[in-house]
C-alpha cells in the first residue's frame, strides 16, 4: 500500500506492544514496531531474536511484547534458529501437516554484536542456504546490553568501555565493518540500509519489500543508543537525521544487484555535525585532535563515493 | 516380518532415520558420523523421505536449526561426533531447557585436543549434565533399535526431553555386521505422528519461546526438567516393553550378562561390552564366576537398580572410556559408586580409564581386569582404585 503514516499507525496491527523495558530515547523498539507493521494483517509471523537489549527487555518471563510467535535461543544464532523454523514450515506445508491456511513470514532481529560479530557465520549460512526470511540488524554500534563494549560496527575513534579514549590510545583505532556491503555480496534479492527515526516512510517501505520479497533478505537499520552514544534522549530524531545528512549512514537498497540510493542530501553536512552532539566522540574535539575529524571525514567521503559509483555501475 | 541385512552402524542409524521420516534434519559433516547425513541426503535426493534437509555451516547452527524446527512443531533430528558436539554445547542445554524432544545420533569420538578422530566417550561425557536422555548401544542393532524407540520416549508428555543415541565411532559406526531391520510400515506405526501441544507455527495460538528467565522462575523450571528426567525411566521401560512385544528384542535400563551368580563384575558401555562377553565366556570355562553390567540408559542414571544388581558381587570394576581428569575417577565410576553408596551397597569397586583416543581394548585387556578383581577378592586389598587399562608405561 502507498505510504501514509497516519493511516498505517491508525489501521495496521502493531504486533509489538508497549510495556517493554527498552530505554527512553532508544531506536530499537521503534525499528521493531515499524518493521512488524509492514506485515499484512492477514499474515502470521515467527520472529527470532538474538540475545541482546531487545530480547532481554521485551520477553521477561512470564511477559512478552510480541503478539506473533517468537523464539529466542542464544546470542549468535538467531539466523540459524529461524532457518530451522522456516525449514519446518516448508516441510509441514509440503506434507499438508500445517494446522491452518495462510502465509507465515519469518523475521529475525539482532543487534550489531549478534549480527556483525558473533552471529555473522550463522547469518551468512542462512542467507546462502536461501531460507525465505528477513534478517533485521538494529545497529547501535556497540555491545550496549553488556555495557557499551566495542563491536566491529563501532565507528573509528569512538570511546567505548573496551576502547576507552585514553591518554595514549584515543578510542577505537579501526574503522567500521561494512556489513550491508557484505550482505549485498551474498547476491540476495533484497538488501537495504535504513534508520530508526526521521524517515518512517523509508523504513516502512524497505521493511515491506524485504518481508514480501521471496528468499533471503537483509535490512541494516541504524538505531541510536542514548547510553552508548551519549546524547540527550529527546535528540533521537536529530541524531538520526544528522547520520543521514552527513552521509555517515546512507539510505540505500540493493535490488537483485542494482544499487539505489533512496536519499541523497541536497547539502551534505560536515561530519562534525553528527559527531559533536555525542559524548563518545567528545575527545575528537580537543585541541590537537583535528586530525581525527579530518580522517573520519575522509573515510565517510570515500565510502559515500564508493556507493555512488556502485549505483552508477550497477544500473548501466 | 523382520528383514535380515548387513549394515554398518552409520548405515543402521541412517536407515532408522529414513524410516522415522523426520520433518527436518539439520547436520554438519564430522568424522566418524559424516556418513549419516550423507546417506540421509541421498534419501532426500531420491524422494524416499519427506524431510527438509538443512545443510548448515556448523554444528552450532545444526542444533540451533533443530531447536527452531522442533519449536516450530516439527520432528527434527541430527547426527554428530566429538568436536561437533562440543560446538553445539551451548545449544544442547537450550534444547533441553525448552523441552524440545530432538533426537540425535551421536557417534562417539575423542574430543580434541590434540586432534584424534577415533572412539572414546569424552564427547558424550561432556554433556552428561545437559538434560538429555542418553542411550548407549553395543552394536549396529542396538543403535538402530534405540533410534526406533527414541521419538516415543522423548516426545512422551511426561518427558519432553531431547534424546541422544550413542554408538562407538569406527568400531560400531564403520563395522558391517548382521542386523534385523523392521518394515517401513511397522516402524511408522510404532513411531507414530508427532503432536506437540504448543508450537510456533500454530497461528491460532502464537507462543513465545526462550525468555529471559530470572531469579523468580528459573529454579522451578530447572526442577521441572529434573522431574521429567526422573519420569523418563519408566517411560523408557514402557516403550522398550512395547518394542519387545513387536520385535522380540528385549531392552531394559541395562543388560546383565551372567551377572546373577557373578562374584566379580565389570560395568561398561557401548562396544566394549561385546569384548567383555567374549572374555566372560572364556573365564566361565575356567570356572571363574565373571559377569557384566552393560549400561544402556546413562541418563536418567539408574543408580538404585545398578546398586541392586551389583550388590551380591565381591568386587566390581567400572570401565570409563573417558578420563574426567579430576584425580577422582571417570564419570561412570563416580555415578556407579555414588548409586551404590546411597543405596547402602558396599562392594569393593575400582575404576579403569581405558580406550582413550581409540586405543584398542582386547580380550586380554578385559581378562587382566578380572584377574585384578580376583586378587582384590583374595587379598581384601583394593590398592589404587584409580587405574588405567592399556596405557603404555614406557
Amino acid at each position: 500500500m502507498a505510504y501514509n503514516m497516519k493511516e498505517i499507525v491508525a489501521t495496521k496491527k502493531p504486533h509489538f506492544t508497549s510495556g517493554h523495558r527498552m530505554c527512553a530515547g532508544c531506536g530499537a523498539p521503534v525499528v521493531a514496531r515499524m518493521i512488524m507493521r509492514a506485515l499484512k494483517d492477514e499474515d502470521h509471523a515467527v520472529v527470532a531474536n538474538a540475545t541482546g537489549c531487545m530480547e532481554v527487555s521485551t520477553f521477561i518471563y512470564p511477559y512478552t511484547s510480541w503478539e506473533d510467535s517468537f523464539i529466542h535461543t542464544a546470542f549468535e544464532c538467531a539466523a540459524s534458529t529461524l532457518s530451522g523454523v522456516e525449514a519446518a514450515y516448508k516441510s509441514l506445508k509440503k506434507q499438508g501437516k500445517l494446522p491452518q491456511e495462510g502465509d507465515t513470514k519469518f523475521i529475525a532481529f539482532g543487534g550489531d554484536g549478534g549480527t556483525y560479530d558473533i552471529g555473522l557465520q550463522a547469518l551468512s549460512g542462512a542467507m546462502e542456504r536461501w531460507h525465505d526470511m528477513t534478517y533485521v540488524c538494529y545497529d547501535n554500534g556497540a555491545y550496549m546490553n553488556t555495557g557499551i563494549q566495542r563491536s566491529s560496527a563501532t565507528p573509528k575513534f569512538a570511546d567505548t568501555t573496551t576502547t576507552p579514549a585514553g591518554s595514549v590510545i584515543p578510542g577505537k583505532m579501526q574503522s567500521r565493518k561494512d556489513l550491508t556491503g557484505i550482505m549485498a555480496n551474498h547476491h540476495l534479492p533484497y538488501v537495504a540500509q535504513s534508520i530508526a527515526f526521521g524517515d518512517f516512510r523509508d523504513l516502512y517501505e524497505k521493511a515491506e519489500k524485504a518481508i514480501y520479497t521471496e528468499g533471503p533478505t537483509f535490512l541494516n537499520v541504524m538505531s541510536p543508543c542514548p547510553r552508548g552514544w551519549g546524547y540527550p534522549t529527546e535528540d533521537l530524531m536529530t541524531i538520526n537525521k544528522l547520520a543521514v545528512q552527513t552521509c555517515y549512514w546512507p539510505l540505500y537498497e540493493v535490488v537483485d544487484g542494482k544499487y539505489h540510493i533512496t536519499f541523497k542530501p541536497g547539502k551534505k553536512l560536515p561530519i562534525e555535525e553528527f559527531l559533536k552532539p555525542q559524548k563518545r566522540f567528545r575527545h575528537m574535539f580537543k585541541p590537537g585532535n583535528e586530525w581525527m575529524i579530518e580522517e573520519f571525514q575522509k573515510e565517510v567521503d570515500r565510502r559515500w563515493q564508493e556507493l555512488l559509483d556502485l549505483e552508477e555501475m550497477s544500473n548501466k | 516380518m523382520s528383514i535380515r541385512e548387513r549394515l554398518s552402524g552409520n548405515e543402521a542409524a541412517a536407515t532408522a532415520m529414513k524410516q522415522i521420516n523426520p520433518d527436518v534434519v539439520a547436520a554438519f559433516p564430522i568424522t566418524p558420523s559424516t556418513e549419516i547425513p550423507q546417506y540421509f541426503s541421498t534419501f532426500v535426493a531420491n524422494g524416499q523421505v519427506d524431510t527438509e534437509f538443512v545443510a548448515v555451516e556448523s554444528e552450532h547452527s545444526a542444533m540451533s536449526a533443530c531447536i527452531g524446527a522442533e519449536a516450530a512443531g516439527s520432528r527434527a533430528m541430527t547426527a554428530t561426533s566429538a568436536n561437533g558436539l562440543s560446538l553445539m554445547w551451548e545449544m544442547i542445554y537450550i534444547a533441553s531447557s525448552l523441552r524440545l524432544p530432538i533426537v540425535m545420533s551421536l557417534v562417539n569420538r575423542a574430543v580434541s585436543g590434540p586432534l584424534n578422530i577415533h572412539s572414546d566417550h569424552s564427547d558424550a561425557m561432556g554433556v552428561r549434565d545437559a538434560g538429555w536422555i542418553m542411550l548407549f548401544s553395543e552394536n549396529n542393532q542396538e543403535a538402530y533399535d534405540n533410534l526406533l524407540m527414541a521419538n516415543r520416549i522423548a516426545e512422551h508428555k511426561d518427558v519432553l526431553l531431547p534424546l541422544m543415541v550413542c554408538q562407538d565411532g569406527f568400531i560400531t559406526s564403520h563395522a558391517i555386521e548382521n542386523i534385523m531391520l523392521e518394515e517401513d510400515s511397522e516402524v511408522k506405526r510404532f513411531v507414530g505422528t508427532y503432536k506437540p501441544e504448543h508450537y510456533l507455527l500454530n497461528r491460532a495460538e502464537p507462543i513465545a519461546v526462550g525468555p529471559l528467565d530470572l531469579q523468580s522462575y528459573l529454579f522451578e523450571h530447572k526442577a521441572q526438567q529434573g522431574e521429567a528426567m526422573k519420569k523418563a525411566k519408566d517411560v523408557i521401560l514402557e516403550v522398550s516393553k512395547e518394542f519387545e512385544a513387536w520385535t522380540g528384542r528385549h531392552y531394559g535400563l541395562f543388560e546383565e550378562y551372567k551377572l546373577d551368580d557373578a562374584e566379580i563384575a565389570i560395568v561398561c558401555m557401548n562396544s566394549t561390552a561385546g569384548t567383555a562377553k567374549e572374555t566372560i565366556n572364556k573365564l566361565r570355562e575356567q570356572g571363574v564366576k565373571a559377569g557384566l553390567l552393560k549400561l544402556r540408559v546413562f541418563r536418567p542414571f539408574p543408580g538404585e537398580e545398578i546398586a541392586k544388581a551389583l550388590s551380591h558381587c565381591k568386587a566390581v570394576a567400572v570401565l570409563d572410556k573417558s578420563d574426567s581428569l579430576n584425580a577422582a575417577g571417570g564419570a561412570l565410576f563416580e555415578d556407579v559408586t555414588s548409586g551404590m553408596f546411597v543405596n547402602k551397597v558396599n562392594v569393593p569397586t575400582i575404576n579403569y580409564i581405558y580406550g582413550i583416543g581409540g586405543r584398542d581394548t582386547k580380550v586380554d585387556d578385559i581378562e587382566s581386569v578380572y584377574k585384578d578383581l580376583m586378587e582384590i577378592v583374595n587379598t581384601g586389598d583394593i590398592g589404587n582404585p584409580y587405574r588405567y587399562l592399556g596405557l603404555r608405561r614406557k
